[in-house]
């Protein structure tokens, strides 16, 4: 079976079993009902509320009626979200569907995570291929305290101490909010730092590794340009490792957004999750992890497949033996 | 040395397209500093085939990257003078050395497979410098790059343009690593033990390859190698090396029927021969001095049959010992025959 196929099976296979442990989880923590409702809620509300969803009925069929709503982009309905009323409120209204909701939030989501990746992928390359190009010399130093400062650093702290800096002493930015590319900047930039410290430290290796190798010598033999030995001939040759760890870091942004979001009032989806914890809303949380986890596995698939494109030797599966 | 140089003009020799002169590279290490190569110098002429043989560590293949530039500066350290056309490449700037690389001296290397960036294709890496030295379009390259497959005649090579090395097999990779250094024409290549990862029948195919293309471009080669029977086979000229120094510098045949220097000697007694009488095979006692710890006096003579007490004392000079040779022996003179 193709290489790609299979992965693509083993993903489905585990988000199958991600959405499964999402509603295990949202069943043991507690009786839905009373999460939603409060513990100061009647047992007659109690009782509606779980006949209104179901609750009332044996887990497998809860279980398979989740499993059936999901195929048709059913996540349910929130009884929480652009009501301000009291929750027992809720009852006599109708819900509004969650999914919409969580997706509405992702734009926002992925504009912050795109620019801190954008802006940590590249400048993490140039200064790991510095670092590595002059080991053992003040930029190499300089790099590794830049990286090791930026992995330490704790996200909502930075974010706090940016907002100091720039909002309140300098006044040039925005605190938070969304709106204009002011309004980016910190966010992105306090998400940006660990996955540019972590990524420059790999690129940092990698490069160190590749740049010892005996095509490095052959390539700078027959008169490449210093440039294009290190940024075409090494770079391409180290883009596993560092496409590996980038994907990882994306991961780790997706998840990282939520501090960050919460600390910029950053309307993403990190956001609106924190916020649903806070207000008890179980299926919008649910919806939340789910469309969370599913980028997850989307992104560790698209690192999947870029190795095949970066790697010529890893095509070997479908194209046979050497020539 | 130098006495060794005008024997040569006085023999009518061409100009020398390479002069080097008391090269010497060194090392800095935790341990001290290292010296690989202690002062070399040799001349090179247009077309000729000149063989360095000498043991791992002899500093053979340092001195050869030196004058590439591929030593890296520190640790590294180099100095003396190697003049090309009029010029010291060691002085030069970093650009002009870029350009002289590939463009008029290249190099090909011990372990083809491992010289080869493994994530491009071949053809990319055969005209890359083409395209980037002539300023031509990707079509143009495409072609040079099948052309030059097929001068080291790399069977189907429209087709396997788009391979990546490990497509390929070690004699096919070494056939590539050709290739690439012929794109430009180059008047020196430099063969840094270009067969010793190969099988033997596939050695025999390269050499033949590279004498072929030596005949036909007049390019001078130079053939580093620890195998003597390639050396006695292929070149005009052969430098033998120990311990970073030339101990012998003579043409071939001469070299292989009366070496003036031990060493040399013990050299060729080791080659395994077919009409060997005892059947045993002879080896030189003792191993080469590490770089950091060189001998007093010749840097042989702890090994050497030979020594007098004057070995362990003095130095010997690369002395001239006859028409077109030199050695570097107290006794190069009283040297049996093989």
């Amino acid at each position: 079976m193709p290489y790609l196929l299979r992965r693509f099976i083993q993903s489905f296979i585990l988000l199958f079993f991600l959405i499964s442990f999402v509603f295990v989880v949202g069943r043991i923590i507690g009786d839905p009902a009373l999460i939603m409702l409060g513990t100061s809620a009647s047992e007659t509300a109690l009782d509606q509320l779980r006949e209104n969803l179901g609750l009332n009925q044996p887990i497998w069929q809860q279980y398979l009626v989740f499993l059936s709503d999901l195929t048709q982009g059913d996540f349910g309905v929130s009884f929480r979200y652009g009501f301000s009323m009291m929750p027992s409120d809720a009852l006599r209204s109708e819900g509004t569907p969650v999914l919409p909701i969580v997706l509405s939030r992702l734009p926002a989501t992925f504009m912050l995570a795109g620019t801190s990746l954008v802006f940590a992928f590249s400048l993490a390359v140039v200064l790991g291929c510095l670092a590595a190009m002059h080991p053992r010399s003040w930029i190499d130093n300089l790099v590794n305290v830049i990286s090791l400062a930026s992995v330490s650093l704790v996200q909502f702290w930075l974010g706090l101490i940016l907002i100091i800096i720039f909002s309140v002493h300098m006044g040039i930015l925005p605190t938070g909010g969304f709106g204009t590319w002011q309004h980016l900047i910190l966010p992105a930039l306090t998400l940006a730092a660990r996955p540019l410290g972590r990524i420059s430290q790999v690129v940092r290796s990698a490069m160190l590794d590749e740049l010892s190798k005996p095509y490095i010598s052959a390539a700078r033999a027959k008169g490449v340009p210093e440039w294009r030995v290190v940024f075409v001939h090494a770079l391409k040759n180290a883009s596993i490792p560092i496409v590996t760890i980038t994907g990882d870091e994306l991961s780790q942004l997706l998840t990282g957004a939520m501090l960050v979001e919460t600390v910029f009032a950053w309307p993403g989806v990190g956001l609106l999750l924190i916020d649903s914890l806070g207000r008890r809303d179980l299926p919008m949380v649910q919806a939340g992890i789910c469309v969370v986890a599913a980028l997850v596995i989307f992104v560790n698939l698209a690192v999947d497949f870029a190795y095949t494109v970066l790697n010529p030797r890893i095509q070997m599966d479908n194209r046979g033996g050497r020539a | 040395m130098r006495a060794m140089q005008q024997s040569e003009t006085q023999g009518a020799a061409p100009a020398p397209l390479l002069d080097v002169r008391d090269l010497r590279v060194t090392f800095d290490t935790p341990h001290g500093l290292v010296r690989a190569v202690g002062g070399v110098s040799w001349t090179l002429s247009p077309g000729e085939t000149l063989g360095i043989i000498g043991e791992s560590g002899s500093g053979k293949s340092v001195g050869l990257e030196a004058i590439m530039g591929l030593i890296k500066t520190p640790p590294g350290h180099v100095s003396g003078q190697v003049m090309f056309d009029r010029r010291d490449v060691l002085t030069m700037p970093e650009r002009d050395r870029r350009q002289l690389r590939g463009e008029k001296i290249a190099m090909i290397f011990q372990d083809a497979m491992s010289a080869l960036n493994p994530s491009l294709t071949v053809g990319t890496q055969i005209a890359e410098v083409y395209r980037l030295r002539r300023k031509c379009s990707h079509a143009d390259a495409e072609r040079k790059a099948i052309e030059l497959m097929d001068r080291v005649k790399i069977p189907s090579a429209k087709t396997r343009i788009g391979n990546y090395p490990h497509e390929f097999s070690g004699g096919m990779c070494q056939r590539v690593m050709i290739a690439t250094a012929l794109a430009l024409n180059p008047q020196i290549l430099i063969a840094d033990e270009p067969t010793t990862a190969l099988d033997v029948t596939v050695q025999r195919q390269i050499m033949t390859l590279l004498a072929e293309l030596q005949r036909e471009d007049g390019m001078a080669l130079v053939l580093i190698t620890h195998d003597l029977g390639l050396v006695a086979e292929t070149v005009d000229r052969a430098m033998v090396m120990y311990a970073g120094r030339l101990v012998e510098s003579a043409p071939v045949s001469a070299l292989f029927e009366v070496p003036s220097h031990p060493y040399t000697r013990g050299l060729i007694r080791s080659m395994p021969r077919i009409d060997g009488a005892s059947g045993k095979l002879h080896a030189i006692g003792g191993t080469p001095p590490a770089a950091g710890r060189m001998p007093k006096g010749c840097a042989f003579h702890p090994r050497c049959e030979m020594r007098v007490e004057r070995c362990g004392i003095e130095r010997p000079n690369l002395r001239p010992v006859g028409k077109n040779r030199a050695a570097a022996c107290h006794l190069a003179e009283e040297i049996p025959h093989v």
